[in-house]
């Protein structure tokens, strides 16, 4: 055995061990070693191009720079993960792309955008992701809400106007949506009938004599519900009250509920407890461009006005 | 003994010492200047630490594991600024102990969070995330709404984190030095003395879990969260300040 080693010409590291066991000592693979050098390269042009050392209370900034414009002034700094974002917001591939779109939409009346096709394309394609990034933890990704808790934006029913205007008010204030609890004006008898006169509104079939009754303090000192309701109960865009008259449930979970004592049951919870509900504001957080888009593509989802 | 190759590797604790120093030095020229150089720590307003209430918020996010989903760094990317906001600044975790920047992301980043929903949506969403989000993994939390709030610790647990460099006072000299700091009003909130009564102060002004008549660790959890990424007002900033710490 130990002749053949020999023979190959192959060094060992000249132990043995159990009399034969030997190890050999080749050299390094070559491409591994040009390999450790390329990356040895590397690294010192990356020490001149990027900001790499500490020295003292500073450190090198590399010799690349980013340009960008701030307050009206071209300014241009070494390379930083921060200047380059700048850069890229402003003059990058993609803003360059979306900026001649949000120019074109910004100058627009919501009149003309409604009635431009590739203006409506555009905002349909970003107005899904800043629909999903901001709204839809509430208000769901296909905007149908949750009955008692966010309000459905693809019905044909707006509490706070359907328009876009009304849209765009909506999304940069916010609103607070509240109605009183009535347990302590109202007794449990009151409630129901009360809760009668709701659901009659819509054409739920109910008790006639119990809906005399509602019907009088819906309309009368007692309840006062008409003040919010109107005596229509179509509701005012103003305040935020709900149509009572179009069978569609925001809050009270009539849909859900499978005999006519759940129904009463779901409507008497809403005026026994109340209701209180934020949207909160959005122009500190989305830019103004945004919102116009936002109120467009919420327009535009199924119930605008 | 001749200083060779073989005496290294020959010599196991000689190994190990070498080795430790040369890994140490790579470590070492990466986060020792950050400790010195000035413009490490963005100078901005409105960086504060955090209440009690909002610190034993935080506790609880930490017990719950959030941060194994969660990440709470927004880098400067047009994507992350698209979705999440302005990207986030070193100042802005400078009272983090420990910080919760993460590097992965099952959920979304909660760097900005803060403000974004109501207060109604969190209790609802931390209680059973898929009745409002649907299409959510998020694991149901609904025991927060059933545990009352422990922070008979509260006291402790703020001079913990002053051993670690968060100004809460306790002394008159660390209270002015607050009030020179943050002003009046945010140095009392910091006074690790009165921390039970300005914890119960927060829950019944704010009443973050929606039930007044219990304090539990939804409204405390609730808390912390709203306070998150809202610290500093970017209004007040252009773009090229934050660049010019880099």
């Amino acid at each position: 055995m130990t002749d053949k080693q020999t023979d190959n010409a192959v060094q060992t590291t000249g132990h043995a061990w159990d009399g034969d066991l030997q190890e050999f000592n080749n050299p390094l693979p070559r491409w591994w070693i040009w390999a450790f050098y390329a990356s040895v390269a590397f690294a010192l042009i990356y020490w001149i191009l990027y900001p790499v050392w500490p020295v003292g209370h500073d450190y090198t900034k590399g010799v690349l720079t980013v340009s960008y414009e701030s307050n009206g002034k071209t300014v241009t700094q070494h390379w930083n993960t921060r200047a380059k974002y700048i850069e890229d917001m402003q003059t990058g591939e993609e803003s360059l792309k979306q900026k001649a779109y949000l120019d074109k939409v910004v100058n627009a009346s919501y009149a003309a955008i409604l009635s431009d096709p590739d203006m409506m394309a555009f905002t349909r394609s970003i107005g899904k992701g800043l629909f999903g990034d901001n709204c839809a933890a509430c208000h769901g990704s296909g905007g149908n809400g949750v009955i008692g808790k966010f309000p459905n934006l693809v019905d044909d029913s707006w509490l706070w106007g359907g328009t876009v205007e009304d849209i765009h008010a909506t999304i940069s204030d916010g609103h607070r949506g509240f109605m009183p609890a009535f347990r302590e004006t109202l007794n449990d008898e009151e409630l129901e009938q009360v809760a009668n006169y709701v659901l009659s509104l819509s054409g739920q079939a109910v008790d006639k004599e119990q809906v005399a009754a509602g019907d009088k303090i819906f309309n009368g000192q007692k309840g006062g519900c008409h003040y919010c309701h109107t005596h229509q109960a179509k509701g005012m865009k103003s305040v935020g009250s709900a149509n009572l008259t179009d069978a569609i449930w925001s809050i009270a979970d009539v849909p859900d509920a499978s005999d006519p004592k759940g129904k009463l049951e779901a409507v008497e919870q809403v005026i026994r407890n109340g209701v209180q509900r934020r949207m909160p504001a959005w122009r500190d957080r989305l830019t103004p461009e945004q919102i116009k888009l936002l109120a467009v593509y919420v327009h535009e989802l199924g119930g605008g006005k | 003994m001749k200083f060779s190759h073989e005496s290294i590797e020959i010599n196991a604790g000689l190994l190990i010492v070498l080795t430790l120093v040369a890994i140490s030095i790579g470590g070492l020229v990466e986060i020792v200047p950050l400790f010195y150089i000035p413009g490490t720590i963005e100078k901005v307003d409105g960086v504060r630490p955090y209440t009690p209430l909002e610190q034993a918020g935080r506790d609880i996010y930490t017990r719950e594991g959030c941060y194994l989903c969660h990440s709470q760094m927004i880098r400067p990317f047009r994507d992350e600024k698209l979705r999440f906001g302005h990207y986030s600044l070193a100042a802005e975790s400078q009272y983090d102990h420990p910080f919760q920047w993460g590097s992965k992301r099952t959920g979304p980043d909660l760097a900005r969070v803060g403000k974004k929903y109501s207060n109604a949506w969190h209790v609802q969403h931390l209680k059973a995330p898929r009745s409002v989000v649907p299409e959510s993994i998020m694991p149901n939390y609904p025991w927060l709404l059933e545990n009352t709030l422990n922070y008979s610790d509260m006291a402790d647990r703020m001079r913990a984190l002053k051993k670690v460099g968060v100004p809460y006072s306790e002394t008159s000299a660390e209270y002015q030095a607050n009030v020179e700091k943050f002003g009046k009003a945010k140095a009392d909130l910091f006074n690790i003395n009165l921390a039970d009564e300005n914890l119960l102060a927060q829950a019944r002004a704010e009443n973050f879990d929606g039930d007044r008549s219990r304090l539990t660790e939804m409204d405390a959890l609730v808390a912390y969260l709203q306070v998150l990424g809202t610290m500093v007002d970017f209004s007040q900033y252009d773009e090229g300040y934050f660049a010019e710490f880099r």
